[in-house]
């Protein structure tokens, strides 16, 4: 009863209300057996702590071992039974968004398997509950409730840019198209709105490479926004909304395939999460998804894309797995066969594979903002020095929210790297058959 | 003295084993009925080829990533459990006891191999109790719980050491050795002891929703 009393004086200041209701309701809504036997057995022995990259950033600040995260957020609000204060939730949100990328490494490193993303997770989602969430990410979430994608792009930009990038890239691969709502398509591309937004060459990019791949694809007029940032945010209810509209177009155009653009979380989240935010009884989404990794890796190896042996790469490269693709999407031998074919001397990093560490990016960490960026930059000091350590001075990286990272650090560490995608090394490298070589009067010569 | 004696290991050791075993019955029963309510959708992963590769990983000494990075803990946590299970089950006296009222026993181990897995036990709870208040990451997550249940695995092992090596009062000791361990058998259903067979469900899970579903290896 103290307690109580003792809320109700500090909520009587200029603190919001908590809803100890609401979070009642979400604790009770996810008490199932998995996170039930988690909370009950974890032994406290420590041994994830060290899986941790926010952890081994700090100078093995106890803090941040995944055990300390979860028994602190989630672990107090069951034992609480939800009567938790607002400075409570306040510190709740700095460790869930500030000090994990549920990058899932340390359920690779517990004894019992605890998957302790998921409850950071969960506890996303009971902070989304009480209004609070990056303003990034909230920002991000207004958008996609709007318009359906995380910028607030409208359909008619996103049909007009795919236009304009297709018209501008007669000039690299003749007779280059960007279909738009082709019925009976193989592959349904779905891509990350800054590609459109900001990067339209990326889609530029693409379409050359599939054009010359001689691919049967289309893009969707809606739901062509793969990423969920609401899967982040912790709103569970959109990020079911989200996958949902991007499946529903890929059954409503008869496409035999979802694929995903390189981003690494959009992966995790048509595959593996979406089929479980979206309430899919099966697990499964309705539509197999592929990731740009795996069919950029099949061109390549089928011969359907064939790269100029003079162009590959003769600087030292390495490959970032993103946590999204390889560890939590199985494609890291995929993207280890496509560099090989991309670069003469290629230097893995360590640990690499399922086991590589997050670039610090992910979970969110881009998008929530400049205010996390200091954050971002001092725990991404574990990539940094793994990146310095192969020596390497191009990397790879699949995956938009590593691009970003990885760009930010090579100027915070000084790595002196390029950070390149696939789509752009591909495009660099590839053999443009002779018919789709731009006419020789159209080609201005210099 | 021999009335209690008589009363732990008559009414009240009958009593130690329901409530054990009943208890983990009824605490899987209950889990497996939550999980099919709540967690049904992930039964559509289930894959034994995953799950059993992700238990059995965590049963060899260093057979994962995990404990390759940390060699010393692992081989004492690796002991330690080998200890707890052998020596309560393959004791010559324990056997004598089950033969006694049941006419069946298991395999019984020469005196020599028990006393020395005993003082192994005692040795790797000392070295984790040790670990627990040395190592800042582990020493943060610990609760005086979790002090309490290592000493309280440990009294039975150290009681019935004495016991047999007639250190200290013998009926004093054997009492003790009976008392702690029918009160540990019974904590085990209840606290995260109960891993002693959860373990296996918690690592099929993560086995089969990493591995099936990914093929990522989560040893």
């Amino acid at each position: 009863m103290a307690a109580s009393a003792e809320r109700q004086v500090h909520d009587s200041a200029d603190t919001p209300q908590v809803d100890v209701k609401k979070i009642r309701e979400l604790l009770d809504a996810n008490d199932g057996a998995r996170i039930r036997t988690w909370l009950s057995i974890c032994a406290r022995c420590g041994l994830c702590a060290e899986s941790c990259f926010f952890y081994l950033a700090h100078d093995k600040d106890p803090k941040l071992s995944p055990a300390y995260k979860f028994k602190n957020t989630l672990g107090e609000l069951y034992k609480r039974k939800g009567r938790v204060d607002w400075d409570f939730l306040k510190r709740c949100a700095d460790i869930v968004w500030g000090e994990c990328t549920t990058c899932k490494r340390c359920s690779l490193y517990c004894p019992f398997g605890i998957d302790i993303a998921t409850m950071i997770a969960v506890t996303r989602t009971i902070l989304y509950s009480q209004g609070i969430t990056p303003e990034g990410l909230a920002r991000a979430v207004v958008n996609y409730r709007e318009t359906g994608n995380q910028m607030g792009m409208s359909s008619e930009d996103f049909i007009d840019t795919c236009e304009w990038m297709a018209e501008e890239t007669q000039d690299e691969v003749k007779g280059v198209t960007i279909p738009i709502d082709k019925k009976g398509a193989k592959y349904m591309y779905t891509v990350n709105p800054r590609e459109p937004m900001f990067y339209p060459q990326d889609l530029a990019q693409a379409a050359q490479i599939f054009t010359v791949a001689g691919e049967d694809w289309t893009m969707p007029s809606t739901g062509w926004d793969c990423t969920n940032l609401p899967m982040f945010a912790g709103d569970k209810a959109l990020a079911g909304q989200v996958v949902r509209n991007m499946y529903e177009k890929a059954v409503e155009l008869g496409v035999q395939y979802i694929l995903i653009t390189e981003c690494g979380h959009a992966f995790r989240s048509a595959l593996f999460e979406g089929p479980y935010l979206a309430g899919y009884p099966d697990g499964k989404p309705p539509v197999p998804i592929v990731h740009s990794v795996q069919l950029f890796y099949e061109y390549l190896r089928d011969g359907r894309i064939q790269i100029d042996p003079a162009k590959r790469l003769k600087e030292p490269v390495t490959y970032q797995d993103p946590c999204n693709v390889s560890r939590n999407g199985g494609l890291w031998e995929e993207g280890r066969k496509l560099v090989q074919f991309l670069a003469e001397d290629f230097r893995d990093m360590s640990p690499n594979r399922e086991y590589n560490h997050c670039c610090g990016g992910g979970g969110g960490f881009i998008p929530m903002g400049p205010e996390y960026k200091p954050k971002r930059m001092a725990s991404g000091r574990v990539k940094a020095e793994q990146i310095r350590a192969t020596g390497a001075k191009v990397v790879i990286a699949p995956c938009h929210n590593c691009f970003d990272q990885l760009s930010d650090l090579n100027k915070e560490y000084e790595l002196g790297i390029r950070v390149v995608s696939l789509k752009e090394l591909i495009c660099e490298m590839m053999i443009i058959p002779d018919k789709f070589k731009p006419d020789e009067e159209e080609a201005p010569e210099e | 003295m021999s009335g209690l004696y008589q009363f732990l290991t008559g009414p009240a050791l009958w009593a130690t084993f329901v409530i054990f075993l009943g208890g983990l019955a009824v605490r899987i029963a209950f889990l497996y009925g939550l999980s099919k309510e709540r967690d049904r959708v992930f039964y559509n992963h289930m894959d034994w080829n995953w799950a059993i590769k992700s238990i059995v990983h965590w049963l060899v000494p260093w057979g994962s990533v995990s404990m390759r990075r940390q060699l010393v803990f692992s081989l004492v946590f690796f002991l330690f459990h080998v200890g707890i299970l052998a020596v309560p089950l393959f004791l010559a006296a324990h056997n004598l006891l089950w033969d006694e009222a049941f006419g069946v026993s298991l395999w019984s181990m020469p005196d020599a191999w028990a006393d020395a897995l005993t003082l192994m036990v005692l040795a790797c709870a000392l070295f984790l109790l040790v670990r627990r208040l040395v190592r800042p990451e582990v020493r943060i997550l610990t609760t005086p719980w979790d002090y309490t249940v290592l000493v309280g695995t440990a009294l039975p092992f150290l009681t019935g050491f004495c016991a047999y090596h007639h250190w200290g009062p013998y009926d004093l000791m054997l009492i003790l050795h009976v008392l702690t361990s029918e009160i540990l058998l019974i904590c085990i259903p209840f606290t995260k002891l109960g891993h002693m067979v959860l373990f296996f469900f918690t690592r099929a899970f993560i086995g089969f929703e990493m591995g099936a579903r990914r093929g990522a290896r989560t040893w």
